[in-house]
Order: C-alpha cells, then structure tokens, then sequence
C-alpha cells in the first residue's frame, strides 16, 4: 500500500514545508513587478531594497490570494493576523531580516485529501522572498572561496505562503501524491505557477522513521533541493532508508539539514541544529495587523473556481472516464474547460472519445511543440467534428489522426481538411472484398495455418490477415466493414 | 520674523524668498562654525529654491502655505541627492535616492531647505554629543549642550539659521531639546505625520515634528506636513482638526491635569517644578481648571522604553552591513566584512543600544523584557485613558533640569537616559506633546557668568500633553502658557 509504507518494521514519518511563491502582478511590500527572469536589479525600489527610511506597505491581492488557499484547504482564517519580523544576516535579504509571520498567521489548521486520507495541513502564512546570490570564481558556484558574489534583488519582496503539513505523510508515494494534489490546486485557484523547476514552488520535507506501533516520534532530519515531484518521492524513499539503515546498524540519527542530490540519489548533511539561528521574531512594526473584511471574504468564497479533487470525481461520474484520464484532464490548466467546451458541441460519440482524443494525440502534440493550450490551431468544436467524423464513419481513426495532426499544424478546420483532401474511409464492400482477395492470395500458408490449426491458431491467423488487410487500404478501410468481410471469407474457406 | 509673517510677505511679493534666505544664511555664517547646527549646508540648492519662489510669485502663482520659509531637517530625513548621515559613520557616502514624505510635502509647500542637521548617531541621545561629527552647542551658552538626538534642528531655530526646523522625536528628541533651546517644539500623534523617508530609529515610538519660535509657527509647520500618507501603513488616516484656525480660542473651562509622577518627584529641579507651577497657575488665572492628577505607570516608562526601543533598533539597524550602500570595511569572507563594517561605523551608544536590544529579544528572555515592556506599555496607556477621563490636557517639565554641561553625563548612560523620563511615556502611548518655553533659571552648578558677572539663564520648556489627534486642544493651551511666559 503506496499511503503506509512499512520497512524493515519501521514506519515513515513526514511533513512537508511548501513555499509558493504566489503570482501577484507587484511585490508582497512595494509596487515593483513580481516578474521572473527580468535583467537583475530592474524590478527594484527604495522598499524591497531595504533603503534606509522605506517602509513595507501590504499587498492587498497577496491577501487575498492567501484567502483563496484558505477556503481551498478549509484552513481557519482569523480575524486578524500578525506579521513578524525574522532577524539574521544574509547577503541577499536587504534589511538582515524578512518579514513574516509567526505565530498569528493568515491561515491555521487545515486539510487536504490525498487519496482517500486526510492530511492535516498546519499553517500558511505569508513572507517575502529573499534576492538571489550568484558567486562568482571559486569552487563551482558556492559562496566559500567564490572570488566575489554578485546579488539580484528582482526577487527580494516576492509574495510567499509557506504551507507547512503536519507529520501525517507515512510514505514517499505519500508526499509526492500531497505535493501533486496541491501543486494541482494551487494552480487551479490561480495564486501561483507552482513551478518547481523556476523555484516558484519550493519543497522541503522534514523525514522520521519509528518502530511500527511507536507514538513517539523518532528525530526528523530536514530534506532540502528537491526541484520536482519525483525528486521529493525519492529523496523521501532514500532518505527513511539511510535512517532505517543507521538504527538498525545501532547508530542515532542526528537533527539536521540534509541536501538532495539529484544526481547520486542521495541526501548530505548540510549543518547540524546545534548551529541553528536565533530568529528573534517580534511583531513587525511598520505594518498593521491583517485584517480581512467579511467584503473581501465573501467576494474570495464566490470566486473560488471548482477544485481538481471535486472537478476529477463529476467528470468521472459524468462522462464514465477513468481516474487517470481524469487526473490527466484535471491538471492541465484549462484542459478541463477545454473538454467541456468539446463535449458541449459533440454531434456523434462520447465524452469520453473526446477524452482519448485529447490525452493520446493532442497532448502528445502540444508537449511535442511546446505549445500553450490557449494557443493551439484545434479549438473545441473542431476536435468535436473530428470525433464525429471518426465515429460516424465517414473517416477512419487513422485518417483522424492525420487530420488532427494537420489542423493543429494548419489551423483549418478537420471538416475543411477532410474535404480538401478527398480523406474518406473505405466503406465499399466491393472494394474491400477485391483487397481481402488479394491478401488471401498472397498468404496461402496463413490459411493453411487457419484451416488446420485449433481455436487459438485460428484467432492469431484471423488477426495477422486482418492486419494485413488494414495495411493493404493503408489504412483508410472500414474495420468494421472489413472485419465482417473477412469473417464470411473464413467461413467459407 | 516668523515663519507666518515670511510666508505672507512672500505669497504677497512684500519679500523675496531670496531676501529672506540671506539673512538666515548671514546669521548662519556668523555663528555655525561655533554652534555646528548642520551636518550639511545646502546653499546652492537653498538660493536655487527661493528664486524659483520668487518667480512662481511674479508669475502670479502662490507657492504655498511656507513659501519661501527657509527650513532645517534632521539628518535622518532622506533627502533626494543630498547626503543623509544620521551623524553616523556607517552611511558614510550614501546619497538617497528618494524624498522622505515629509521633505516632499515641505517642497510642494514652498519651503526652502537650508541644510540637513546634526543629531545623536541614529537618533540615540539626549545631548548631540553622540554626533559622529562632534557635538552641536546650545546657542544660550555654548558651554552646555543644545539637548537632543533633534539638538541641531533646535539650535538652528534658536540661533535663527532657519525660521522652523523639523526633528524626529522617539522619546523626547524634539521637545528636550526645544525645551533646553528656549524654542517650541512637538511631538505629534503617532500616524500624524508619514515616516516614509524617516530614517528608523524605533518604529513604533519615532514621530516626526517641527520646532519653532513660537506656538503659531509651531501649528503652521506641523499642518504643512502631517495628514495621511499610503505609503506608510501606520499612517491614520484621520481628519485633523485644524490647528491655526483655534489657536486663540482660549483655555476657559479647558481641564488641565499635573501629573504628579512627572513632577513633584526626586530627580526634577526645584527651578523646573517652579515654572511647571508657575504655568498652572496662568492657565488657572486664564479660566482653567487645574488640578493634579496622578498616572502611576509612567514610573515604569524609562524602564519599557530601554526595552522596546532597543529591540527595534537592533533589527532596524541590521540593515548597516557593507553589502549594498554607505561604508564598507574589508573582511575575508561576508560575516567578518559585515562586522568589521559595523564595528567601525557605528558609535559606542549605537552599539550599546544594539546590545540591550538583541538580548531583549533572545530565545528566553523575550517574555520576561519585550513580553513584559509591551504590557508596561499598555498599562500606561489605559492610566492615560483613565486621566483623559477628567483632564483635557496634561500638564508636566519637558526636561528635569536646564541644559547640561557637555561631558557631564556622557560616562553615565543612566543619568543621560533620566533627561527623557519626562517625555517617553508620550511615545509609548502614541499621543501628542507640546514642549513650550516657560522663562529661564541659572543651573544649580557650573553656571557660566555674563560679562557682567550675573550666572547665565538658561531656558526650561514645559509640556502639554494631549491624547491622540487631541493636538487642536494641546495646542491652544500651548499659546495660552506662551501669552503668560515671563
């Protein structure tokens, strides 16, 4: 079972720390763009720069943003609360402390269903990002023996929740199901691009392990630089194990930071709690308490879009398509309203023809070509049109994935496509009998087979010759048709 | 001159702003090489000022409620393109590249700035001997100190270099020193005035005020600059009742409360208790009723506010670290850079300050010092409420004694703190104060001796205080205390 897993006798134990960075048009304390990938230092000010003098002044839509992650997670968002100020010195964070919260944060106590199970989600709260170090010279990159350091601060005042789970995760398959399932939401309610890669979404897991039936925990180690889902399924699954392997062998496991390393598949220690900071936090004070007004709660709770969890269980009742298909549909953005678009408009066929059409082909072709949904030549009622023309007939399923191919590539509407190019399925039982003819001919040891073989032979040589036949119209053959064809030509052999 | 009658000869065309400017310069050039009012003159921009003024006048235009009112800032007021120190070492170089909301205002107002000026290292003093660039002297005997950490901003009024001047005022910085000066000087509601531009000394207690030769000058150049400001989220935005318009209107019937724990206790001068009497008495006399009350948590208000203030200061100030402006001094890797920077630009009371406020704060100890200094904080602020309930106004010294010798408190940090015990419960509860000058006295030791033989008098300032946005009432009984000052 992938939600506990169990070895050696010892259990894992995880919670995940996920920062967001939530997609804001400005900065969480100034006006400057929230904006990746712009020349360093451009998007700067006297504010996120820590000028001497400039003070923060809250960004209104990261608020509300966090609202929105509130009624997602059903997280309890008080009345009121506090930002804090976190006092250490580092390089890339302009006034040597970030702004945060503490222990009156935006949202408390909420949840999230992963498969079945409930997972208790402690906190989000909101905090600012920190610039970004480059060193220069040196050793590969790292701060130590670097010649110098240059510093971007385009980042620096970033909006970030931090969602922070409790240990309720029991396995690697575990956290990265959370993960998924949230990136999945956090992206359907619009607050960030959760890109993982881009460092938008940000991972950190914090592994124990304990004997099965213990209710202590055992001492958790902090997992960090994990840059995709699979990362954090296996940084998890190593990470229990190095435990497991250093109990077992009688060692202690010691508190610390460890780093992912993707490329040995292994985690390394990167300083030990006994150098933790002290943060100092104290309420900031240049900021007032977060207050949201039950106007800007109400407008949040009506704009809250369908969440994926709910989104995948309709459109599988509705449209009797599996939990994969759905989940695949679910968590492409607009993929799912792109559907129903099609589905609205469907003349012959399914739903969930609409669906294979889209997950086989279609995805292959945008992921292929880097194409946004948005931007794609087949729009809704062009895919409906070609699901139609498969299914009525009048093309085959191969010719339909040749006219997809080429609407994508053209932009032409399939009917247009199918038209200009004379594409019709071969239906003309006459025409068909003449090619099973010719197979038949050229194939006389595989009607040998047939005729002397038992059922099992029989069902193999029916197939071979079918296909053959299939090859002879390239495809363009009624399988229908051809299937009846080839039954009363076997029959009457 | 006041500022009032500048500015209407000004708006009139009866003065040029360029006229007026050369004689505050005349009177700078004179005397700031003795009394160092300014860490920085800005003559150029100063004359370029007023002729702009004066020709916005020709072409008919009014430039504005201060037009052509020469005007000193505290050097912890950003300033576009001029440098902005906080007599400090550590901004060494750094120019800022935006106008505090504050300055702004004074430009769109017509004012013209004469120069930055000289303060206590990052607001941290009551002397302006902790200037990084020497102490500033007290205009009344040059012996003695002007007050402070706003000690230039209060001699440049006095010593008449500017015709108002504005300071920050965080436990007394701007009344202490008016009082010590013999000029006015006010501490408005916390929020009343923006602190975008302000560099911070302690956030929740720094408030921006002016300083000024009498009442009505006092209440122009504070309405010049305060009102809300979206730019600072701890702004009020608030309808202020307009200061100038009730000036005159009299105390009759107004109730004005001493506070016993600011006044009649160890620590005040005998000549300072007699001119807070005396004032009593006038506001008595000009149909108050005046009664002593008593606020029994401003005792603690020393203590909370060497708690909170440092605490601020210590994470407000960890910005000063050599990595993006002002002074950098070498070191082998970023940690030792940063520290070697700190420790050589920042001054003994900075560092000290810095100290007691990261202590404060540590893991422990934080409910037993911050925890406990905010309750403090909030027991004064309902005794306040409590007073309020029956007094209109307050009534304490601004200072315990006239100004004191340089030197004489500098090895006792203690004995220096005590000169603000008076003013800090203000700023702890958030309100409004009014320091205004109420006649002279010798100092009990050391006087200095005219040339003809008699001990110099030095000023005393008492205070008014007001609940918060309570400044139109604080403000007539202000002018009432200044119409009987002897």
């Amino acid at each position: 079972m992938t939600a506990h897993e169990v070895s050696r006798g010892y259990e894992i134990v995880v919670g995940l720390e996920v920062h967001c960075e939530l997609a804001t048009n400005t900065k969480l304390f100034c006006g400057c763009a929230n904006q990746f990938g712009s020349e360093p230092n451009t998007n700067i000010c006297p504010v996120c720069l820590g000028l001497p003098g400039s003070l923060p002044v809250l960004n209104e839509r990261a608020v509300e943003f966090a609202l929105r992650v509130g009624e997602a997670f059903n997280f309890d968002v008080p009345e009121r609360s506090v930002f804090h100020r976190k006092n250490y010195f580092y390089p890339d964070m302009p006034k040597n402390f970030q702004t945060s919260q503490y222990d009156e944060p935006i949202c408390s106590e909420g949840t999230l269903d992963v498969d079945g199970v409930t997972i208790r989600i402690t906190r989000a709260h909101l905090e600012e990002d920190t610039g970004k170090s480059t060193h220069v010279g040196g050793d590969g990159g790292r701060i130590h023996g670097a010649d110098h350091s240059l510093i971007d601060y385009n980042r620096a005042g970033v909006p970030l929740l931090e969602i922070v789970s409790e240990p309720d995760i029991r396995s690697a398959e575990q956290a990265a199901r959370y993960v998924e399932e949230l990136r999945a939401t956090l992206l359907a309610i619009g607050v960030s691009d959760v890109k993982m890669e881009e460092g938008s979404m940000r991972v950190d897991a914090n592994v124990s392990v304990r004997l099965v039936g213990a209710t202590e925990f055992g001492k958790r180690c902090e997992v960090k630089n994990m840059n995709s889902i699979r990362s954090v399924r296996r940084a998890v699954a190593y990470e229990a194990e190095r435990q497991i392997d250093l109990i077992t062998s009688g060692e202690r496991i010691m508190q610390e930071t460890r780093h992912w390393n993707e490329d040995d598949g292994r985690t390394h220690s990167m300083r030990s709690k006994e150098e933790a900071f002290d943060y100092r936090y104290f309420p900031e004070p240049d900021l007032v308490p977060v207050e949201p007004t039950a106007e800007m709660r109400s407008l949040v709770r009506s704009q809250m879009p369908e969440l994926p969890a709910a989104k995948r269980e309709r459109l599988i009742d509705a449209w009797a398509i599996t939990e994969h298909d759905a989940r695949v549909i679910v968590d492409v953005p607009g993929l799912a309203e792109y559907a129903e678009a099609a589905v609205a408009v469907l003349g012959g066929g399914t739903p969930k023809d609409i669906v294979n059409w889209l997950t086989g082909d279609f995805l292959g072709f945008l992921n292929e070509t880097g194409t946004k949904l948005d931007d794609s030549n087949l729009r809704p009622a062009g895919l409906a049109e070609l699901v139609g023309m498969v299914v009525g007939g009048s093309i085959s399923r191969n010719q339909g994935k040749d006219v997809m191919a080429d609407a994508l590539r053209s932009g032409e509407a399939p009917v247009a496509i199918v038209a200009a190019r004379g594409i019709a399925q071969v239906s003309d039982a006459g025409a068909l009998s003449g090619v099973l003819e010719v197979v038949f001919a050229a194939n006389v040891d595989a009607l040998d087979a047939y005729r002397s073989g038992d059922d099992k032979m029989k069902k193999k040589k029916r197939g071979f010759l079918m296909g053959e036949a299939m090859k002879a119209t390239k495809g363009d053959g009624n399988p229908q048709l051809l299937n009846q064809l080839l039954d009363q030509m076997l029959e009457a052999l | 001159m006041t500022a009032r009658e500048i500015a209407a000869a000004v708006r009139t065309g009866a003065r040029s702003a360029r006229s007026v400017l050369e004689e505050h310069f005349a009177r700078i050039d004179v005397r700031e090489a003795e009394l160092h009012a300014f860490n920085y003159l800005m003559r150029e921009q100063a004359f370029g000022a007023a002729d702009a003024i004066d020709s916005a006048v020709a072409r008919g235009e009014d430039p504005g409620c201060l037009a052509g009112v020469p005007v000193a800032v505290k050097d912890n007021f950003c300033t576009r393109g001029v440098p902005t120190t906080c007599s400090s070492k550590i901004l060494e170089g750094w120019t800022p590249p935006y106008d505090s909301t504050a300055v702004a205002r004074l430009h769109a107002a017509g004012a013209v700035l004469v120069g930055k000026t000289n303060l206590d290292e990052f607001a941290m003093g009551s002397s302006t001997e902790n200037s990084a660039f020497g102490p500033t002297r007290n205009p009344h005997d040059p012996s003695r100190v002007p007050g402070g950490s706003s000690g230039g901003s209060a001699v440049a009024v006095a010593a008449g270099f500017s015709a108002i001047a504005y300071g920050s005022d965080t436990g007394g910085s701007i009344r202490q020193p008016a009082a010590l000066c013999g000029v006015v000087g006010v501490k408005p509601t916390y929020g009343s005035v923006s602190r975008y531009g302000l560099v911070a000394f302690a956030s929740s207690l720094d408030q921006i005020g002016p300083f000024a030769v009498d009442v009505g000058d006092a209440a122009l150049a504070l309405e010049a600059v305060w009102g809300y400001d979206p730019m600072d989220s701890t702004s009020l935005d608030a309808t202020m009742d307009s200061l100038s318009d009730s000036l005159d209107r009299g105390v009759a019937g107004l109730r004005v409360g001493i506070v016993r724990e600011l006044t009649e206790v160890d620590g005040i001068a005998p000549e300072v208790q007699a001119r807070v009497a005396a004032a009593a008495e006038a506001l008595s006399a000009a149909g108050a009723k005046v009664d002593y009350v008593s606020v029994p948590s401003v005792s603690y208000g020393l203590s909370a506010y060497y708690l909170i203030a440092p605490a601020e200061a210590s994470s407000n100030l960890a910005r000063y670290d050599g990595v993006r402006y002002g002074r950098r001094d070498a070191g082998a890797d970023v940690a030792t850079m940063n520290s070697a920077t700190r420790d050589a630009g920042f001054g003994a009371e900075v560092k000290r300050r810095i100290m007691l406020g990261t202590y404060a704060l540590s893991a422990g100890y934080y409910d037993s010092y911050y925890g406990k200094a905010q309750k403090v904080r909030t027991l004064i602020i309902q005794d306040f409420a409590r007073a309020y309930e029956q007094f209109d106004v307050l009534l304490t010294p601004t200072a315990p004694t006239v100004a004191f010798e340089f030197g004489s408190k500098t090895a006792d940090p203690l004995a220096m703190y005590l000169s603000d015990v008076c003013t800090i419960p203000t700023n702890l509860a958030g309100h409004c104060a009014i320091s205004v000058p109420y006649g002279t006295a010798e100092p009990t030791s050391g006087a200095t001796l005219t040339s003809d033989g008699n001990p110099k008098q030095l000023p005393i300032g008492v205070q008014v205080l007001a609940p918060a946005l309570g400044e139109a009432t604080m403000f007539r009984v202000a002018k009432a205390i200044e119409a009987s000052a002897p």
